[in-house]
């Protein structure tokens, strides 16, 4: 019987998995992909003070010390399933079952999908696999490319692409319709832009960021949108342009776009072809939680917190006994916080797994450690979603709502 | 066979050499580096169509990279099922494209 079962060696992972073995825990950390890291092996972009916050780094300092400690970690083994076992957990691999005292989830966020006419051909991804692709493979999506969603993360790897020297038309809205209403609105966009001002060098965002807070001046700015985009980093930012079609035989060929009223509606007569040969689909992030959910494990969908999250408290404990979740599946936040949470989750679980003498100094740790996650996130220079902190609080009275109940 | 490889980065640098890996894909030689996916080498090559839809043979190609979506499924050496965004390639592998599947004459959809 394993101490504790670490699904996912992203940050939160892996900072589980070190502060697990710094207390001497039997852990096995499992990641279906070929090696560790996460999503975080593909970010790369550029803190305030100057200095690249490079995700194959970030990920290569966590492992060392991780590998250094001992810790038994398996890449390319897929979890499929789990179940309670009679004191704890059965974690069933694509190599083997595994039994387990404690089982943390960190399997991190999945991106939304937005269909498309046309986003079924080849060189149609989503956002994130462009990054990984350039990012970690070194290999370019394509000759030139479009983005279609306009969202913070998207922005962050239009910037990574366009580094990495691949040809990009620009970012656009998708088409609006039932299953895009949020992330096709222009309005509703804009919104969600001006939370990045602050990395935006143009003067525009910036004076749209200080006087766009009342919705009747987001309109007027959207009224007089420029017809070309407003440039971030230099990239074309259309928020009156849609795409509404990917065209193509046997890949993507080209992009039929049109321009939109204020409300996103497509305007007769303006629609454009562009030849390209890749699209991005940029849809936004939602916390990856399946496992959970096998396990009978409670929900609560708040929005802020990026979509369905399992029920969990500050210690990253979820309502069944031995059952952790930690990083993006507690909602949509900046690796940082993730391995902030890692952290916080692997000394709750040497807390359960071990005896009373230790116990006044681990949970001297884990204040620490808590107090190092909101410290991360209230310094946190990229928001996904507004108003985390309020998501936080919602999620730490359902769970409270849930114990009392109980 | 374009070569769509990164090799230099203003920030992450010139790309580390690394040893080539031949394998096939539907038969044709490939070649990608150590530690690349299937995926990965493929789309290095320019090869991006990776299946068709099993009943309408309409074209699929890498989708979300992480094995969630599983848009990428091939045959590798005979094991139908793999997802390409995840599986390394090891050299002589021999990579298939999903096939079409053979469908009742009365459930295939109208041409």
């Amino acid at each position: 019987m394993l101490d504790a079962v670490i699904v996912g060696a992203g940050p939160a992972g892996l900072a589980a998995a070190i502060a697990c073995r710094e207390w001497g825990l039997q852990v096995v950390v499992v990641d279906e992909f070929m090696k560790p890291g996460g999503r975080l092996l593909g970010q790369l972009h550029q803190e305030p003070d100057g200095r690249w916050w490079n995700g194959i780094q970030e990920t290569a300092a966590l492992l060392d010390r991780a590998v250094e400690l001992g810790a038994d970690i398996r890449c390319g083994v897929s979890v499929y399933h789990v179940e309670k076992a009679e004191s704890g957990f059965r974690i069933y691999t694509s190599e083997e079952t595994l039994l387990t005292a404690n089982l943390l989830l960190a399997t991190g966020a999945a991106e939304t999908p937005l269909p498309l006419p046309g986003w079924t051909l080849p060189g149609v991804m989503s956002i994130g696999a462009a990054q990984v692709m350039t990012n970690v493979h070194r290999v370019r999506a394509g000759h030139k490319g479009i983005i279609a969603g306009i969202n913070v993360l998207s922005a962050a790897i239009a910037r990574e692409l366009q580094l990495a020297g691949t040809e990009l038309h620009g970012l656009v809205l998708p088409a609006l319709h039932p299953l895009t209403a949020a992330a096709g609105h222009p309005r509703k966009v804009m919104e969600s832009l001006l939370r990045i001002a602050h990395l935006a060098p143009s003067f525009w965002i910036r004076a749209g960021s200080r006087f766009a807070r009342a919705g009747w001046v987001r309109s007027l700015a959207l009224r007089f949108y420029p017809r070309s985009g407003v440039k971030l980093w230099g990239l074309p930012v259309h928020l009156r342009k849609a795409l509404v079609r990917i065209n193509g035989v046997d890949q993507v060929e080209s992009v039929t776009l049109s321009d939109t009223t204020v409300d996103g509606q497509p305007v007769p007569g303006s629609e454009q072809t562009v030849d390209v040969d890749f699209v991005c689909i940029a849809g936004g992030l939602y916390p990856l939680a399946e496992l959970a959910a096998v396990m009978g494990c409670p929900f609560k969908y708040v929005e802020e917190l990026g979509g369905h999250v399992p029920l969990h408290n500050e210690q990253m404990e979820t309502p069944l006994a031995g059952m952790y979740v930690a990083g993006n599946i507690t909602g949509i936040e900046s690796a940082k916080v993730a391995r902030a949470q890692g952290t916080v989750a692997g000394l709750s679980i040497a807390a359960r797994a071990l005896g009373g003498s230790e116990q006044i100094k681990l949970q001297r740790q884990l204040a620490e450690a808590l107090h190092h996650v909101n410290e991360t996130r209230e310094q946190a220079t990229i928001q996904f979603h507004p108003n985390i902190a309020a998501g936080r609080m919602k999620m730490a009275e359902a769970y409270q709502e849930h114990v009392i109940r109980q | 066979m374009s070569n769509m490889r990164i090799v230099d980065h203003p920030i992450l640098g010139k790309l580390e050499e690394r040893p080539a890996v031949s394998f096939t894909f539907d038969g044709r030689p490939c070649e990608g580096v150590a530690g690349d996916t299937i995926a990965s080498a493929l789309l290095a090559g320019g090869i991006r169509m990776l299946r068709v839809q099993e009943v309408t043979g309409t074209p699929r190609g890498l989708y979300c990279n992480i094995g969630h979506c599983c848009e990428c499924r091939v045959t590798v050496d005979g094991k139908p099922g793999v997802r390409a965004c995840l599986a390394e390639i090891q050299p002589g592998m021999i990579v298939e494209s999903g096939k079409p599947l053979p469908q009742r004459k009365e459930l295939a959809p109208h041409a």
